[in-house]
């Protein structure tokens, strides 16, 4: 029996410590946002916040996570009030068939938290893990632009620790 | 009074030096244009230009080909290597061939300054006119690039570059390279890619500490940007003895089945070599192959016997039979799944059994790999692995190495891993954000035969 911290709660989990955080996640504590998608760690769809950096959940067993912060997608925003990030994602439609867009904001999202204002090249340099398939990529590079300059009013890890609490 | 003296013997020693260290400028030429070079010589200089790696070196991630700028660090300080696309102010557009070749054969640019030696013209001192003629008609018909030399950071006197001149004197050996007529026609080829134009004791022959590589100690392994260059001789650590046909295709296609993929500073000059002529590949691997000399009969056996371990069935660690618990429990879930499957190579992950990383005296390379992962070839199918800096802890990271040195290696436990650790995960970030182009070679080149 662990404990695991995901989006500002305390979770006790009763599972095998080398079961992958994107098991727990989505098996045990029903946060369905991020995919399984080739259970390999090269394709990105599972891709959550670990203590402020973008990690690969399926290739992350959960003895790695004792005392981290793990944030998912459900931990940014609300329906009601999407984070900066989620409204940008939407404001530019940068999904299609959507499978791979938890893992994309995720990263993104790690990226903003610690550069508000990226570089292309770093904004590209940075998303290079995570794949899309359907080929949304340039809505989805225009989508962090975005969410960029709505952060640039608001503190970036502000959304979180609002939503998280 | 003392100042005056050691003003004056720095006088006495700027005007000795002075004299062993001038060289003529060689005239100006105006920019030949691309016509009038043969093609069939560009499209020899450009397989020579891979077996030289010269991209490497001269290009920046993301920036433009050959155009320099990339910082080389040295234990003296950073050198930023020059733009060689034929821009006439800020590249070679105005060097004759006779100045190109002066500069391959002894390390002196067009104006007659001399060269750092970090441009391995020790190395390329051996090439050969017909080599230097086709790689000036190659690279005089790149796409010009006005990339203004950067300044390096070299602490005095070292910035000055008549004291290039002493090193010459000291370490450049100018007898051209000598055929073995004992030996084979493909031997003698390799050898004189090896010595000269491939350079390869730049990275994989230890240094003095004046930055000359060891005549002694060829081939007894180096340091590359925080990479631990392996010894490629008789002292390889490899846990199975390389062979020529191993190291054929391990230089063409970037991995061998029983040796891994190559990745770090070797995965570009892998990436290079895959659109050489491969006749001139397989006669690096026969030069080589002799130089890491027949192993001895233990070594074969050791050999055998970790290929046979890499192909039985899968039999995952045991946690409770080992006594690094933690570092057991990390690799059967975050590695296992990779490199514990019998899905062969470059897309399933080594067995770790056949990994020369852990069974090296130096846990660097591991480290790395563990840290950063193999990073993807932009439009090339090739091999991937996830980094694991951000899911894992110093202590954790270390846990794991020790565990896998332990498990997969008959090598004693490494020592420092914990302060390797630290270092590689500050020098990564920079080397990722600095290294020029993909950090891994394609698994299947498809550049062979461009233009």
């Amino acid at each position: 029996m662990m404990t695991l911290k995901v989006n500002g709660k305390d979770h006790k989990i009763d599972a095998d410590p080398d079961t992958p955080l994107l098991y727990v996640l989505r098996d045990d504590l029903k946060l369905n946002a991020a995919k399984f998608g080739c259970g390999l760690g090269q394709c990105g769809s599972c891709t959550v916040i670990v203590d402020g950096k973008a990690v690969l959940s399926c290739v992350t067993p959960i003895l790695l996570l004792e005392g981290k912060q793990v944030t998912t997608l459900e931990g940014l925003g609300t329906i009601e009030r999407p984070a900066p990030i989620q409204r940008a994602f939407m404001e530019e439609q940068a999904a299609q068939c959507g499978y791979c867009i938890a893992g994309m904001i995720m990263r993104a999202q790690a990226l903003l938290q610690r550069n508000s204002r990226p570089t292309d090249a770093q904004i590209r340099a940075e998303m290079e893990p995570n794949l899309c398939r359907c080929g949304t990529h340039m809505r989805i590079l225009r989508a962090i632009r975005r969410a960029s300059r709505l952060m640039e009013a608001a503190d970036a890890s502000s959304a979180i620790q609002e939503t998280g609490r | 009074m003392v100042a005056g003296i050691v003003g004056g013997v720095v006088i006495a020693a700027v005007a000795a030096g002075f004299a062993v260290a001038w060289r003529p400028a060689i005239a100006a030429i105006e920019p030949p244009s691309p016509q009038s070079f043969d093609p069939a010589l560009v499209k020899r200089g450009r397989e020579l230009a891979a077996i030289g790696n010269c991209s490497d070196c001269h290009t920046v991630r993301g920036g433009a080909s050959f155009a320099g700028g990339l910082p080389v660090p040295t234990p003296f300080g950073t050198v930023y290597s020059s733009n060689i696309t034929p821009d006439p102010e800020t590249g070679i557009g105005r060097w004759s061939e006779e100045a190109f070749r002066r500069a391959m054969r002894s390390g002196v640019g067009r104006d007659g300054q001399h060269l750092y030696p970090t441009f391995p013209y020790d190395h390329f001192t051996n090439v050969g006119d017909d080599d230097d003629r086709a790689l000036y008609a190659f690279l005089m018909t790149r796409q010009p690039v006005d990339a203004p030399a950067r300044d390096n950071q070299l602490a005095f006197p070292l910035d000055q570059r008549f004291m290039v001149a002493g090193w010459k004197l000291l370490f450049l050996r100018r007898d051209n390279f000598q055929p073995d007529n004992s030996k084979s026609a493909e031997w003698n080829r390799g050898a004189y890619l090896v010595e000269g134009l491939a350079h390869c004791g730049s990275c994989h022959t230890p240094r003095n500490v004046l930055g000359a590589e060891k005549s002694t100690a060829q081939f007894a392994g180096g340091d590359v940007d925080n990479w631990q260059a392996y010894p490629i001789n008789s002292q390889s650590p490899s846990p199975v003895p390389w062979t020529a046909d191993a190291l054929f295709s391990y230089l063409c296609q970037g991995w061998d089945p029983d040796h891994g993929t190559a990745r770090g500073p070797m995965a570009e000059v892998v990436s290079n070599l895959s659109s050489v002529n491969e006749s001139d590949v397989r006669a690096i691997a026969t030069y080589m192959a002799d130089v890491f000399g027949a192993p001895s009969e233990g070594r074969v056996r050791h050999g055998e016997a970790v290929i046979a371990q890499a192909k039985a069935p899968s039999t995952p660690a045991t946690q409770s039979s080992v006594a690094n618990q933690a570092g057991a429990a990390i690799f059967a879930a975050a590695c296992a799944g990779c490199h514990e499957t019998s899905r062969a190579l470059p897309y399933g992950g080594v067995n770790l059994a056949l990994s020369t990383a852990l069974s090296s005296p130096d846990p660097r390379n591991a480290i790395n790999i563990v840290l950063s992962g193999v990073r993807p070839v932009d439009g090339e199918r090739s091999p991937i692995m996830p980094g694991f800096a951000d899911s894992m802890n110093d202590q954790q990271v270390v846990r794991l190495l020790q565990f896998l040195r332990s498990h997969f290696s008959n090598q004693p436990a490494w020592s420092g891993v914990e302060k390797a650790v630290v270092g590689a995960r500050r020098t990564q970030t920079v080397f990722l954000q600095t290294s020029p182009g993909p950090i891994n070679a394609p698994a299947e080149p498809t550049q062979r035969d461009k233009p």
